[in-house]
C-alpha cells in the first residue's frame, strides 16, 4: 500500500502534469471555459489514461521494442474511441461543447508520456496508481483554471446547472475576455508564474 | 468562390490554430526560438496538414462512410497520419536533400501534433468537400506558420528581456500568446 500511495501522490503535486511537467496544454487551455467542461475533460483523460496504462503494463513483456510506439498509439486511440462513443450516447451536451478536443485526447502528451515513461516499465498495480495520481493532478489543475476563468468571465460559478455563487459587481458586467481564448493564456501564464514563485515548481 | 475565401480566412486568422483553437502549442512554445526553425516547422506542418486532409477525405468518403464505420475515424486517422509522416520523410530524403536537411528533424515530431489530427477532425465534423478541405488545411497551415514566425521574432527579444525570475520562460510566453490572441481579434470583422 505504501508504494501505491507514493505513486499516487507523486502525480498530484511533485509531478503535476500541467503546472510542473507542462504537458497537455492544448486541451487544458481550450476546455477550461467552464467547470462542466473541465470535469468532462478530466474524466475522459482519466478513463483513457487508466485503460491504456493497465493494458500497456499488462503487455509490456510481449511488445517488441521497435514497434512499441505505434502499438501504444493504437491502444490509446481505442480507449479514446470508447470514451467518445460513451460521451456521445450519455452526455450529448458535454460531447458537443468539448467538440474536437475529446478525440484529440489521442495526441495528448500526458497519456503517451505516461505509457512510454511509466506503464511500459512497471507492474500493473503501480501503473494504476500512477494513472490515478496523474489524472487527479490534471483534474485539480484544470478545475483551478476553469474556476478562475468562469468566475471572472461570467461573474458566477455553476456546475451542471447548479449555481454555486454569483459575484456582486462582476455578475452584471463580467470580464468576458476571460472566457475567450486570450483569457486562457493569461490565467495559465499567471498561475504558472505563481506556482514557481511559491517554489512548488523548479525554476528553469 | 466566396465561401472558399471565407473558409481560408477563418482558418488562417480568425480561428487561428494556435491562438484561438490552441492546437499545436508545443512547437509554439518549444521550437519558436529561431526564425529559421519556426519557418521550417511551420512549412512541415502545413505540408503534412495538406496531405493528411486529402488522404483522410478520400478514406472517409470511399471507405469509412460506405461501410458505415465512421466511428472508427480516430484510430484510422492517427494511423494514416503516422504512416504519412514516415512516407513524406522518406520521399523528401530521396528527392530533395536540402529540403530534408531543413525539415528533417521536425517531421517525426509532427505525428503527435494536435494541429494535424485537428484539421482532419474539423474537416470531418464540418462535412467539407474535397476542395473545401484542401482550402481549410492550407489556411490552417498558413495561419500556424504566421503565428510561429511572429512568435520567433518576439522570443528573440524575450530572451534578453529582464522579466521577473518566476515569469521567465513559459509564463511570459503565455502572456505574449494572450497579447497576440487579442491582436488577432482585430481580424474578426473580416468575414
Amino acid at each position: 500500500m505504501g508504494r501505491f500511495g507514493k505513486e499516487f501522490a507523486k502525480g498530484i503535486v511533485i509531478s503535476n502534469p500541467l503546472f510542473v511537467l507542462a504537458l497537455g496544454f492544448c486541451p487544458a487551455l481550450a476546455v477550461s471555459i467552464s467547470l462542466d467542461n473541465a470535469l468532462g475533460m478530466s474524466v475522459g483523460v482519466a478513463v483513457v489514461l487508466l485503460g491504456s496504462n493497465i493494458i500497456i503494463s499488462a503487455i509490456r513483456k510481449f511488445v517488441p521494442n521497435m514497434v512499441r510506439i505505434p502499438i501504444f498509439i493504437v491502444i490509446i486511440a481505442t480507449f479514446v474511441t470508447i470514451v467518445n462513443l460513451v460521451f456521445h450516447a450519455y452526455v450529448p451536451s458535454l460531447y458537443e461543447s468539448l467538440g474536437i478536443y475529446l478525440p484529440l485526447i489521442v495526441v495528448n502528451c500526458i497519456i503517451l508520456g505516461r505509457a512510454e515513461a511509466f506503464a511500459s516499465k512497471n507492474p500493473m498495480v503501480s501503473s494504476i496508481a500512477d494513472a490515478l495520481g496523474v489524472s487527479v493532478g490534471f483534474m485539480l489543475a484544470l478545475l483551478i483554471i476553469s474556476f478562475i476563468r468562469q468566475m471572472l468571465g461570467t461573474g458566477s460559478v455553476s456546475v451542471f446547472g447548479f449555481n454555486l455563487f454569483t459575484l456582486p459587481v462582476l455578475g452584471e458586467q463580467p470580464m468576458v475576455m476571460f472566457i475567450l481564448p486570450p483569457g486562457a493564456f493569461l490565467v495559465i501564464g499567471l498561475l504558472l508564474a505563481l506556482f514557481r514563485r511559491m517554489g512548488v515548481m523548479k525554476s528553469e | 468562390m466566396n465561401e472558399l475565401i471565407s473558409i481560408f480566412i477563418g482558418m488562417a486568422v480568425i480561428n487561428n490554430f494556435i491562438l484561438a483553437r490552441f492546437l499545436g502549442l508545443c512547437p509554439f512554445f518549444g521550437v519558436s526560438k529561431k526564425l529559421g526553425n519556426a519557418l521550417s516547422m511551420g512549412m512541415a506542418v502545413t505540408l503534412v496538414m495538406f496531405i493528411a486532409s486529402v488522404t483522410t477525405w478520400i478514406i472517409n468518403h470511399y471507405i469509412l462512410i460506405p461501410f458505415s464505420v465512421e466511428y472508427m475515424n480516430i484510430v484510422v486517422y492517427i494511423l494514416v497520419i503516422a504512416s504519412l509522416v514516415q512516407i513524406v520523410e522518406l520521399f523528401i530524403k530521396r528527392t530533395n536533400l536540402t529540403l530534408y536537411n531543413a525539415l528533417g528533424i521536425f517531421l517525426p515530431l509532427i505525428t503527435t501534433n494536435c494541429a494535424v489530427l485537428g484539421i482532419t477532425l474539423i474537416n470531418a465534423r464540418e462535412g467539407y468537400s474535397l476542395l473545401e478541405s484542401i482550402v481549410a488545411s492550407l489556411g490552417g497551415g498558413i495561419g500556424f506558420l504566421l503565428v510561429l514566425i511572429i512568435m520567433s521574432g518576439i522570443r528573440e527579444k524575450l530572451e534578453i528581456a529582464d522579466a521577473p525570475r518566476s515569469m521567465r520562460g513559459l509564463p511570459i510566453a503565455m502572456l505574449v500568446g494572450m497579447l497576440l490572441g487579442l491582436a488577432f481579434f482585430g481580424f474578426g470583422g473580416m468575414i
